[in-house]
């Protein structure tokens, strides 16, 4: 596989991170989250949930994410980055 | 011979729909066995039968809704002949599924009977289409061509042979939840206690024990709550429980409700069994476990009966404190807020620490506040120090 551009990547995590989310919170609609904000409770996501959350992710993108940094996890731009920066590294 | 009748699964429920066999008449069941399914305001529920034997005969059909304590099936116990069967002791007749020639009695099940006494119908002028030629309550509400909508018709069914949790699912849940808490709120005289604490040494806790785990093996703080919650009742008994002809029957054994929102809306509160008894990986199992399936809505009946106190967690909805409406019979509800950086003061100076409020309702007819500031201090100490939450 070629490599991807830095926009293609973000917009694939983007989709990864969508799919992943909708499984567990199929009627959440992500685009209508207000960005920078934390995005676990407006769309009620709990600990378990999360949890799903993170095990499909590492199943999807091979990431796993240690517990000391669910705090970079808050918002949905800064699970972005950091899936981004984890992929890159 | 024994009988297995439709379960009451909750105070409220008056009748169950069956869905759904898992077993047929010659069949061996064991102690424990999910034979049937029935839909009930609270779902599709796996209902399990205490008893082992042989299915000597089913009673009541698929698609049939039928009163609590209804005879669903007749069991033959080990050693026992096929056949001797003593109709004494049946509520109501059943059908008879091997009667035959002139003269045999009226094939028709106990709903449709029912049906068609209130619907002023003569069974005998009715065709039966069930599998034995017996008149099933659908047979009665045809006949009675009724302009309302089906009240009794089986929910529809998905393919994997669960109720579609539609529009009639949601609202039949609201009502249950609806007549639940009215009966609470007009019966039980709650009292309500809380605390903060801090729980950052719980948090070390779990931190250090998911250590290097993968995420599918970790634990979550929850499992600590209820850990505690359990350990405190233990030493509480009289908080563990249900309030029934004016007193309290106490629980055998810690099984705890918990609460869990539905996506969707709604709300269900399946027993957690044994949560005394469950190292922490064995907790965080059987805690996934009922969280899925609750979702799925393939909770068993056991579940639905077992709780003798429920615990809710409103923290990850941003939630601060709870001040918890009991479900009835049960005689105490605790409740969990979020974890948040907080001003704490320790060694005389102030912090920010992780902190949470923990509340307790409970029933004032069986405790009194001191008993519910016992338990409280309980569950306080063991949050705080988690050590002692699975000693050595």
């Amino acid at each position: 596989m070629a490599p991807l551009s830095r926009d293609t990547l973000r917009d694939t995590l983007r989709d990864t991170v969508t799919d992943a989310i909708l499984a567990v919170a199929p009627e959440a609609d992500l685009d209508a989250l207000p960005p920078g904000r934390p995005w676990r409770e407006q769309i009620e996501i709990d600990s378990f949930d999360f949890l799903n959350i993170l095990v499909d992710l590492e199943k999807r993108l091979g990431v796993s994410v240690p517990e000391s940094d669910y705090h970079e996890l808050e918002t949905l731009q800064g699970l972005l980055d950091y899936l981004e920066s984890r992929l890159a590294g | 011979m024994s009988e297995f009748h439709m379960p009451s699964l909750g105070a409220d429920m008056e009748s169950g729909t069956l869905v759904e066999w898992n077993v047929q008449p010659g069949d061996r069941v064991e102690r424990g066995q999910i034979v049937c399914v029935v839909e009930t305001q609270k779902g599709a529920i796996d209902v399990e039968i205490w008893e082992s034997g042989i299915v000597e005969r089913l009673a009541v059909e698929e698609g049939q809704k039928v009163p609590v304590g209804e005879v669903l099936a007749v069991i033959r116990g080990a050693g026992e002949e096929a056949g001797k069967e003593t109709p004494a002791g049946q509520p109501t007749p059943a059908p008879v599924p091997d009667a035959s020639g002139p003269g045999q009695r009226l094939r028709i099940s106990p709903a449709a009977r029912k049906r068609a006494d209130e619907l002023g119908l003569d069974p005998a002028n009715l065709t039966g289409s069930g599998s034995d030629g017996s008149i099933t309550l659908a047979d009665v509400e045809q006949a009675a061509a009724t302009p309302e909508p089906e009240p009794e018709a089986p929910a529809p069914q998905t393919p994997a042979g669960r109720p579609t949790a539609g529009h009639e699912a949601h609202a039949a849940m609201r009502q249950a939840i609806a007549a639940a808490m009215t009966r609470s709120k007009r019966e039980i005289p709650h009292y309500y206690l809380g605390n903060t604490l801090c729980v950052e040494p719980a948090l070390s806790w779990l931190a250090a024990y998911n250590g290097e785990r993968s995420v599918a093996e970790r634990l979550i703080f929850p499992v600590l709550q209820l850990r505690a919650v359990a350990m405190a009742l233990q030493e509480v008994p009289a908080l563990n429980g249900w309030f029934i002809d004016g007193t309290l029957r106490a629980a055998e054994g810690v099984h705890l409700g918990v609460a869990i929102a539905l996506r969707g809306g709604g709300l269900v509160a399946p027993a957690l069994h044994d949560a005394d008894r469950l190292a922490p990986d064995a907790m965080m199992a059987a805690l996934r476990d009922l969280l899925t399936r609750a979702r799925q809505d393939r909770l068993r009946s056991s579940e639905l009966t077992d709780a003798g106190l429920t615990v809710t967690n409103l923290g990850d909805l941003g939630v601060d404190s709870v001040q918890g409406v009991i479900y009835p019979p049960q005689v105490a509800l605790v409740g969990f807020g979020r974890t948040a950086e907080r001003p704490w003061v320790r060694d005389g100076q102030v912090v920010a620490a992780p902190c949470l409020q923990v509340s307790l309702a409970a029933d004032h007819r069986v405790t009194d506040g001191a008993i519910g500031a016992r338990f409280l201090a309980r569950l306080t100490d063991l949050l705080t120090e988690p050590d002692r939450l699975w000693p050595p």
